[in-house]
Order: C-alpha cells, then structure tokens, then sequence
C-alpha cells in the first residue's frame, strides 16, 4: 500500500498555534472614524447626520473630535451593528474601523 | 444663472456647469470606473480595513461587504455618466453624484499626496502636479456645493 492512497481514520484536526484576538462577547463594539486630508469637514458632518440620524450639533461635534484629535467614537453596539456601520461608513468613502472597548 | 448646484422647491437639483466642466466629470467618472473594475491598487483607499490588528475578522469583512461596497461606487460613477449634462438631478443622482465626487477625490488626493495643508497655502503653478491639483480643486469645489445643496434638505 502505497501512502498517497493510505486511509487515515478520523483525523484529528489539529489547529496550528496562532495569535488571535480574545474577545468577550458582552463587550461592546466601538466605530471609530479616523482623520484624513480628503474628505471635507462639511462632508463628514453631513454624512454623520444621515447615517446615524445625529442632530447637526452632534455631527459637528463628532467631527471637530476627528479633525482635531485624528479620531472619534462614533457609534457602539453589538458586532453585527458595528460591522454594518463600518460598511455604511466605508461606502461612504470615510476611513472607519471598528474594535471592542 | 449661478454656476454650481442649487436645492430646487420641487425637491430637485439644479446644476449649472460649463461644457468642458461636464466633459471632465464624464473622463474621470470613466477613468475610475476601469481602476474599480480592474481592483486596481489605485482604489485601495476606497476599501480600508475594518478590524485593524485581526486579520481572519478581516478577511471574512472583506467577504461580506466587498461586492456591495464595489456596486454602490460602481453605480453611482455610472450614475455620474448617464447625467454629466444634465441641468437637472434627482435625489437619488445628486446623492450619487456626492459619493462619486468623493471617491474621486479620494484616489486623486491619495495619488497626489494631499495634505490638510492644501486648503490653506492654495496651488503653487511651479508644482510639477499643478494640473491635477487643480482638477482636484475643482472636483472639491463642486462637491462643497453638493453638500451645501443637500445640506439644506435635512
């Protein structure tokens, strides 16, 4: 019998060691909008409101924090939620990423 | 008639651009139709990474979302096409018009290595990219009067 054509019974999966990221469920998600030179600061806010249905105030507010301290909280939730909204954001050409607090 | 784009009463968008203004939409709505179709490196801004330090939460991201997030600009560049020369826009093709420009803008900043600065010092015409720093000027001026224009609806 030649080795190629050996059977092997119930092979046991073995998981090659590597990093991954512990999470716990219960955490919440956090989507962050980076800073960047392109979009437009009228831009992001009008984005914003749309999106997240945010008064103007707070748009505005969130924006400020995104041009002046290179980023900002801009929703949080369960992970289906922050990975639509990231998407939404990303259609919108804005540089979002999401992570857990 | 004022050039640029105005919020009309009956929920419209009037747009007010010259015969060369639309031609050029029309060249680079064409242009970054192929670089999306084509993945190209180019584009790679359009498309960030959501998960930053997990690279299989990524990848599965990525599997999810990149085909709608590919239609979406695809649509609406092709959107900006069909209506180039048109006086008059929807809502839903000045919406699709403010994505496009942005994405636009997006992969010329990126290609031209736009800085916040740009805004302020203006364009030096000794600059080797003079030229397309000026369309890409344009290409911001025209989409501020979009935000404006659909600012004042919410």
């Amino acid at each position: 019998m030649s080795f190629m054509s050996q059977t092997i019974e119930a092979p046991t999966r073995i998981e090659a060691p590597r990093h991954r990221v512990e999470r716990d469920p219960d955490r919440p998600w956090v989507v962050i909008v980076w800073n960047d030179p392109v979009n437009l600061m009228t831009y992001v806010t009008l984005v914003l409101q749309r999106l997240f249905g945010y008064t103007r105030a707070k748009a505005e507010t969130l924006m400020l924090q995104v041009h002046y301290e290179g980023k900002a909280a801009v929703s949080t939730g369960a992970r289906e939620k922050a990975e639509l909204d990231v998407a939404r954001l990303h259609a919108a050409g804005l540089w979002a990423t999401m992570q857990q607090d | 008639m004022r050039h640029g784009v105005r919020a009309q009463r009956d929920g419209t968008y009037r747009v007010h651009l010259g015969r060369e203004e639309r031609e050029l939409l029309d060249f680079l709505a064409t242009e970054l139709l192929e670089l999306v179709a084509a993945d190209d490196d180019a584009v790679a801004r359009l498309f960030p990474a959501a998960y930053r330090d997990d690279p299989d939460a990524e990848e599965e991201y990525r599997r999810l979302t990149r085909e709608s997030l590919v239609d979406g600009r695809v649509g609406a560049l092709e959107t900006i096409r069909r209506t180039a020369t048109a006086e008059q826009l929807t809502q839903g093709e000045a919406d699709a018009w403010l994505g496009a420009l942005n994405d636009l803008r997006l992969v010329l900043g990126e290609r031209l290595g736009v800085t916040e600065d740009l805004y302020e010092d203006g364009i030096d015409p000794q600059d080797p990219r003079a030229a397309q720093l000026s369309v890409y000027g344009w290409l911001t001026w025209l989409q501020a009067e979009l935000i404006d224009a659909l600012a004042s609806r919410l």
